[in-house]
């Protein structure tokens, strides 16, 4: 079983967000993941994330491919639908049933391995469609389902559990998606539920496509000391871009992101993380500056966090395609078929 | 040299049927290079054919190639109606060096052969027993057109005239068509005259015009239309209320989707008045051309899922792809409808030349224990009306549902009765639960209350709370809950399997046509009826009665599985090498295999009924 449902314990003291739910009512079946795995931090900040942005549970739409990572959209939100598919398909089957209703709010959950090996082609393109949508790479450096191979976002040097070393470089899902005209690209550690919660809500805010990549350490098979993805390697290398809440620029119009960070987190478990601090001129708009800057932490070993980039001002693949402002799925069959007399019409062309 | 080697090659078989040439009986072969626009003129010349009211039939066999390879097209013209793939050509227009060889031999005894006599033809290739007919189309053309483009295809259109005059094309119908075609751009319309006249008169005034074979006009046509397969089947797609498809570019397939794409720019494009006074255009429809065939069906699953009537056409190597998910929405049970037009497997095989040999791939496919819904069109008009149902049954059961249409069907034009549309139509949108529905019963589980059909309701995301569930392509018991239990996993499957069994009783039953004591019997499929059509008019005539009868759908039905018992034999005619028909009649409709005779065709061009003939001919002796 990799759920089990979990009971309901009414407890009167929890705050209601705008619509009156509870966090409670944003969380779904009992995890079946390894204790400690990074993949239940995300899924309790996503909860998090939701309740605070009051999204009615309906409106949602989970899509998940296949891996540890990809299992978790059972973990939350249980009043949406969800839809857990195949390894590496997530991407197009979310820009379906965007493309037929755009109502509703889609959030993609992937690993690495579903995104940047077998499905590295599909969120390539799904970030050219601008298909608007949460999408998270619970990355972890290694395939945690099939027990601990490589993933392609291992870096060169980390080793696997049984002490074999990665040759091979990795595949920076950030620079990608800088790279590619993403229009928002941020970075989270599973660690950090106050830096991501944050992260998240502007993501599922975003008109367009959010990629989200949240460093998730895997305890099972790659959470040691020589690991690149592990808990302690995070921690010391970690790069802090912003660390208060993010004002989504929905709601606000000063949508500025705040620069330079602050110094200590304490993270749920009592770690700590060192921090650098961001240039003062950084600016989360600027996408060469912010491939410029992803490139240049990297090659220091430093793992930048936060909003990287965003912009607010491309058009989502509904505009790009025109679409009417209601769902496709709404239209009446009567505005979709031309008719008899049309049919007629059409054939004397083909005469 | 074998007929599949020669019928590679554009050459015809050997004749097994009596010469039948005369009047509104004859078949016209162009031999071409790709890319110089002879196309236009070829289609100008079927099409004028069919407005003159005479059945006609246009095969283009092209190279995948994009210029400077040959390219032959064929015309037959049957006033009796057979318009399967000619056997052998009364006139050829052989306007291409590469092939003069190939093409002079490929002319029937007494047939003639219309060559550009700029240059002259090689000794060598000089047949006594055909006609050659010399006209210098490049140095008559060169004199009035100066633009080196223009002479090109001038010469074309120049030839057209030539055969025109030479078979008694009614040159009204022929000019009705050019203006038609060029309507207001004058000097276009003045240049292609002239040179269809230039042709015309050359050919009036050095040949005994028109030929011993010729046209006359008759009323075959009426209430017809000329039409290919592919922009019928867009056109179902339309009609059905399609409004997102996902393809990815694949010859024989990619019309569909451009087809579709221009047809909702037509009929599904909405000009309004925004609040600030500017217009704005609103589709109703999302196009994706996605980055692969795997991506294609995922937006098509996922669409589908959301509530939307999706669609992709692909081809063999697309089918092949999708595969995983093609399981992925059996196993989930979400509509998908697949448009597969079949060319010649396997791997890139021969992307140019047709086949049915993507019936065992679709029937069963995806991994694990997977049996699809398919949809079987003969000709245009079956695409469009198939094309439609194919929504309804996926929204109906909830399943992949692929239509197998061919390169044949697809892409070249045939004489089809005229479509048909009932404005009473509404979808089928099978068993959808909204939210008032949602509030009448206790708790809603995806694959639980399965109806007489094996069909449970599903609910869309984006409306009620009630209706949320989770859908996942691993083990699943009825109540939509993951499972490795062995009774809950397969209460799941068997009701997909009597599920698939439920549908064959929505699928098109197949053309029968019986006739008293008949002993024998012809089963096809799909393009090859004319062909299979015409050798039973040839036996028939020789006293041998044939029952036949045509496979629409899969799953078969029981009408299907007592023809098969009610012969003694039947003869199983379909294009591919390895009898993928009979094996599946012999798998699903338990029919004994010792009582079904594989005929094939797998060469790639359209069958002709000279190769059902000797097929069963050839049988036949076999077993005597
Ligand atoms: C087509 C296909 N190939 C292989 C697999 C086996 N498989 C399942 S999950 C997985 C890797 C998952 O890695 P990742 O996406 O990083 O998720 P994680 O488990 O690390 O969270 C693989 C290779 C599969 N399910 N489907
Ligand atoms: S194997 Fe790794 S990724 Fe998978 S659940 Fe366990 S800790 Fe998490
Ligand atoms: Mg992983």
């Amino acid at each position: 079983m990799t759920s089990i449902s979990k009971p309901r314990i009414p407890l009167a003291t929890l705050p209601a967000n705008e619509i009156g739910l509870t966090v409670r009512d944003y969380e779904g079946a009992m995890s079946t993941l390894c204790a400690g795995c990074g993949h239940d931090s995300v899924t309790a900040a996503l909860v998090r994330s939701l309740f605070e942005l009051s999204i009615p549970p309906h409106r949602i739409v989970k899509m998940s491919g296949i891996g540890c990572s990809s299992k978790t959209p059972t973990y939350f939100a249980s009043g949406a639908h969800g839809f857990n598919s195949v390894h590496g398909r997530m991407a197009p089957i979310a820009a379906g049933a965007n493309a037929a209703n755009r109502s509703s709010i889609h959030i993609g959950i992937s690993g690495d391995g579903d995104s940047l090996s077998i499905g590295a082609g599909h969120l390539v393109h799904a970030i050219r469609r601008n298909v608007r949508m949460l999408y998270v790479i619970e990355n972890n450096g290694v395939y945690g389902l099939t027990k601990g191979q490589f993933s392609a976002s291992a870096d060169v040097g980390s080793t696997a559990k049984h002490g074999e070393a990665n040759e091979v470089a990795p595949i920076d899902p950030v620079q990608l998606a800088l790279s590619l005209g993403a229009t928002f690209v941020a970075r989270g550690f599973s660690g950090d539920k106050a830096q991501l919660v944050p992260i998240l809500k502007a993501a599922l805010e975003h008109r367009g496509f959010a990629l989200v990549d949240v460093i998730s350490p895997c305890v099972q098979f790659n959470n040691h000391v020589g690991s690149t993805k592990s808990y302690h390697y995070v921690r010391d290398h970690e790069l802090k871009e912003i660390e208060q809440d993010f004002v989504p620029p929905m709601r606000e119009t000063a949508a500025r992101l705040p620069h330079g960070g602050t110094i200590v987190v304490t993270l749920p478990d009592g770690g700590r993380i060192r921090f650098g601090t961001l240039p003062e001129e950084y600016d989360p708009r600027d996408r060469g500056a912010a491939l410029h800057y992803a490139a240049q932490a990297q090659q220091r070993g430093e793992i930048p966090t936060g909003v990287l980039f965003v912009d607010e001002g491309t058009r989502d693949i509904h505009e790009l395609n025109s679409t009417p402002d209601e769902p496709l799925i709404s239209l009446p069959f009567e505005a979709l078929c031309p008719g008899a007399d049309a049919l007629a019409r059409f054939q004397d062309g083909f005469q | 040299m074998k007929t599949e080697e020669k019928a590679q090659r554009g050459e015809p078989d050997e004749p097994a049927l009596p010469k039948r040439r005369g009047l509104n009986e004859f078949a016209l072969k162009f031999a071409t290079v790709n890319g110089t626009g002879s196309a236009s003129a070829n289609n100008l010349i079927l099409r004028s054919i069919f407005r003159m009211g005479v059945p006609v039939s246009g095969k283009n066999l092209f190279p995948s190639n994009i210029q400077g390879l040959p390219t032959w097209y064929e015309i037959r013209v049957s006033g009796e109606g057979n318009t399967s793939r000619a056997a052998e050509f009364d006139l050829m227009v052989a306007m291409n060096g590469q092939t003069y060889a190939s093409d002079v031999a490929a002319v029937s005894p007494g047939g003639y052969l219309l060559y550009d006599s700029s240059w002259p033809l090689p000794k060598l290739l000089l047949r006594p027993e055909i006609n050659f007919l010399g006209i210098p189309l490049a140095k008559l053309i060169g004199e009035i057109f100066s633009d080196s483009r223009q002479r090109i295809l001038m010469k074309n259109i120049a030839y057209a005239g030539a055969v025109a005059a030479l078979v008694g094309i009614d040159q009204e119908v022929i000019l009705e068509l050019l203006s038609e075609r060029f309507g207001s751009r004058k000097s276009l319309f003045d240049a292609n005259r002239e040179a269809l006249q230039l042709g015309f008169d050359y050919a009036e005034s050095h040949f005994a015009c028109p030929l011993p074979f010729r046209l006359e006009t008759m009323a075959g046509n009426d209430g017809k239309i000329l039409i290919d397969g592919n922009t019928a089947t867009a056109m179902g797609c339309l009609y059905a209320g399609a409004t997102v498809a996902a393809w990815y570019p694949i010859t024989p397939a990619t019309s569909v989707a451009e087809k579709f794409r221009s047809l909702c720019e037509r009929y599904r494009r909405v000009e309004e008045t925004t609040a600030n006074g500017a217009r704005e255009i609103r589709n109703n429809f999302l196009i994706l051309q996605a980055e692969d065939e795997l991506a294609a069906i995922g937006m098509v699953i996922g669409a589908s899922w959301a509530g939307a009537r999706a669609f992709t056409s692909t081809s063999g190597p697309g089918i092949s792809l999708m595969n995983e998910q093609i399981g992925l929405a059996y196993y989930t049970e979400i509509p998908a409808v697949i448009v597969d037009v079949q060319r010649a497997g396997p791997s890139t095989g021969m992307p140019t030349r047709v086949q049915q040999a993507d019936i065992m791939a679709c029937a069963y496919a995806s991994h694990g224990d997977t049996k699809h819904l398919l949809l079987f069109p003969a000709d245009p008009k079956e695409c469009f009306e198939m094309a439609v149902l194919s929504f309804d049954l996926a929204e109906r059961f909830q399943t992949p549902v692929m239509l197998l249409s061919d390169l044949d069907i697809g892409m070249n034009d045939w004489v089809i009765p005229r479509l048909e549309w009932d404005d009473s139509y509404r979808p089928d949108r099978g068993r959808v639960l909204g939210p008032a529905e949602l509030e009448q019963i206790e708790e809603f589980f995806r694959y639980d209350d399965a109806d007489a059909e094996f069909v449970t309701p599903r609910t869309l995301p984006g409306f009620s709370e009630r209706g949320a569930y989770f859908t996942r392509g691993s083990g699943h018991d009825r109540f939509g809950r993951y499972t490795e239990d062995a009774e809950g996993y397969q209460q799941v499957v068997d009701r997909l399997a009597a599920k698939h069994r439920a549908a064959s009783a929505h699928m098109p039953p197949p053309v029968v046509k019986r006739h008293p004591g008949a002993r024998f019997a012809v089963i096809t499929v799909g393009s090859c009826e004319s062909a299979v059509i015409e050798a039973i008019g040839y036996f028939a005539a020789r006293d041998l009665q044939l029952d036949y009868l045509r496979v629409r759908g899969f799953p078969f039905s029981s009408e299907i599985s007592s023809f098969i018992e009610d012969h003694e034999r039947c003869f199983v005619v379909e294009q591919n090498r390895d009898a993928q028909l009979r094996s599946l009649l012999i798998l699903e409709a338990g029919a004994p295999a010792g009582n079904l005779v594989p005929i094939l065709s797998y060469g790639g061009l359209p069958l002709t009924a000279v190769q059902v003939i000797e097929g069963i001919e050839t049988a036949w002796k076999d077993e005597a």
